[in-house]
């Protein structure tokens, strides 16, 4: 079971500024452990983000992003109290949701 | 008289002993605590990293005691002709070797930690503190900057024997210096300071563009 | 190794990706600069926060032989208070009749209160990408509660005032093949090693600097890195044998640089390259 992930939405002016900090290895596959052994890739390869259901974005992910992703990004339509949900996939069919109200 | 390293230990302790009949030391701290029993506690053997590199030698003791601007003439006389007369001359007096295979040395910042394959060649770490190249821009300054250092000063045997002397013992010239006596601890061979000595003086090397 | 960086006023941004060490100039001011400007854009979002929700997991669970958790764990404020608590260390604790630092506290706590073993729990101090490090996670949770706190540490009981003394004279001392001393990087102002700053840690403006920014995420090994790790590595890189945890001379110094430091406000944790 992965880690939660950090998320942090605040209204700003006409939109809502959103901060996500990621618990994930992001293993690119290239990576070898202490024994030399590769270690398999395990990465991200979708992300979204809805507000009250509704889908405010959207994201392919590949190898090159950092372990312990980190993602910002800001929408519109959004209001102080709606529920901002979190959703990724990884390439080991593992997935994960977490959510926040907007603040 | 030649001075060497046994001379120095018994020098160092007339030297010690007459400084402290005639003044007051000056110490880091009253009531010094012994470092080195502290040390041996406080560590382990890591691979090549063995407890002997704990002990201190006379250089290292003194240059513990006092900083290079603290250190009373006396010392810093006895630590220079000790150090200049541990300086050996490359074979056949050529003073140059490879400037290409001197700029790896001076790239490579790794040799003697735990984490390093002895079996590999240790590096001279030149860049951690120097600039030299002007095309390298990832440079330290801990020392001085040595960019165009051979086409400032030319090859006269005067220059490279005093360029010698520093990369073997840089203590020969300033006592307690930080920079690592590559030479006199065995950090690099003979061959590598030849050739990062020609990385320093050939026209021809990155360091004289 | 990919970084984690962001870039403000912008649509939609992801991290990840190469260094952007846009505009490194030749003159050194302008290398300076754009180190800055690339630290700057991390802004107040760190990995750390990650260490420190599981440590105020691991802080909170009931775990060992013994079931418990650590919420008695006296930090030298009392038993169960952190807030603070790291602002105060290292001092002297009557119940183990040592002068300890953050991490080795830590220890104690789950070794008498938790009943786990200490190799066991030692087993993995430093975290990598194939293990975790419980200790990691505890000591970034801790450090957090003290976050906006000035450095007090009154050095009140003899064994601590001989802890920071021996702090001292270690800095000096050269040893090694390359005669390094910590001083040999530390004692001076305005130097750096390749392109990495160097901090006077003998000076009280250099020394907050430093120790009110540890522990810190290190983003170059993808891992929130303590105190007693960044002394064990600097005497790796001295050439010098291993630094044993929860040494005389591992608190010693953390006392010199924490004393040096006093009046500083912690910062950590805190992020670095």
């Amino acid at each position: 079971m992965s880690d939660p992930m950090r998320i942090r939405a605040v209204v700003k002016g006409e939109k809502v500024e959103v901060k996500i900090l990621i618990a994930h290895a992001m293993e690119t596959g290239q990576r070898k452990d202490a024994e030399g052994t590769v270690v398999p890739a395990r990465y991200i390869t979708k992300i979204s983000a809805s507000c009250n259901g509704r889908e405010v974005l959207a994201a392919d992910w590949g190898p090159s992003v950092s372990k312990n992703p980190y993602l910002s990004f800001r929408f519109k339509g959004g209001a102080k109290g709606d529920k901002l949900k979190i959703t990724w996939t990884d390439t080991a069919g593992d997935s994960r949701s977490d959510e926040v109200s907007i603040a | 008289m030649k001075v060497t390293g046994m001379t120095l230990v018994r020098a160092r302790w007339l030297l010690l002993a007459a400084l402290c009949a005639t003044a007051p030391l000056t110490l880091a701290d009253d009531a010094s605590p012994d470092v080195g029993a502290a040390m041996r506690r406080s560590f382990e053997a890591k691979h090549q990293a063995g407890m002997e590199r704990l002990n201190q030698d006379d250089v290292q003791a003194l240059c513990t005691r006092y900083t290079p601007a603290s250190l009373p003439p006396a010392a810093a006389a006895l630590i220079q002709q000790a150090s200049l007369a541990s300086v050996k001359p490359p074979a056949a007096g050529q003073y140059l070797g490879d400037y290409r295979r001197g700029e790896q040395i001076a790239q490579t910042g790794t040799g003697l930690q735990s984490s390093d394959d002895p079996a590999k060649p240790n590096g001279g770490n030149c860049y951690a503190c120097h600039q030299l190249a002007a095309s390298e821009l990832a440079y330290g300054t801990i020392g001085p900057s040595l960019q165009r250092y051979g086409k400032l000063r030319g090859q006269s045997p005067a220059m490279l024997e005093a360029a010698w002397r520093k990369l073997y013992n840089p203590q020969a010239d300033v006592p307690c210096s930080n920079m690592p006596r590559f030479g006199h601890q065995k950090i690099l061979n003979e061959q590598q300071l030849k050739d990062l000595m020609a990385f320093l003086f050939d026209p021809a090397s990155p360091v004289n563009q | 190794m990919t970084t984690c960086c962001a870039r403000r006023g912008l649509g939609a941004v992801l991290a990840g990706g190469a260094l952007l060490l846009t505009g490194l100039v030749q003159a050194e001011d302008s290398t300076q600069d754009a180190i800055a400007e690339y630290r700057a854009m991390f802004g107040d979002d760190n990995p750390a926060e990650l260490w420190q929700a599981r440590g105020e997991v691991l802080w909170r669970a009931p775990r060992g032989p013994k079931k418990v958790s650590l919420q008695a764990c006296d930090l030298g404020l009392g038993a169960g208070v952190i807030d603070g608590a790291y602002a105060q260390l290292p001092r002297w604790f009557d119940d183990t009749g040592q002068v300890q630092d953050l991490e080795s506290r830590l220890v104690s706590c789950v070794t008498t209160l938790q009943g786990i073993p200490r190799e066991q729990f030692l087993k993995v101090k430093f975290g990598d990408g194939d293990q975790q490090s419980d200790l990691e996670a505890l000591t970034a949770y801790v450090v957090a509660a003290s976050r906006g706190k000035p450095i007090v540490l009154p050095l009140r009981h003899p064994a601590e005032q001989a802890a920071y003394a021996l702090g001292k004279a270690v800095f000096r001392y050269r040893a090694g093949p390359h005669d390094f001393a910590c001083a040999t990087c530390h004692a001076d102002a305005g130097k750096r090693i390749r392109l990495q700053e160097l901090p006077q840690l003998t000076t009280a403006a250099g020394a907050r600097e430093a120790y009110t920014h540890w522990p810190a995420y290190r983003i170059s090994q993808g891992e929130l890195r303590t105190m007693e790790w960044r002394l064990q590595d600097c005497f790796r890189q001295q050439r010098l044998p291993q630094l044993k945890f929860g040494s005389e001379v591992a608190i010693g110094l953390t006392m010199f640089l924490a004393k040096t430091a006093e009046g500083g406000t912690l910062a950590a944790p805190g992020i670095k390259r």
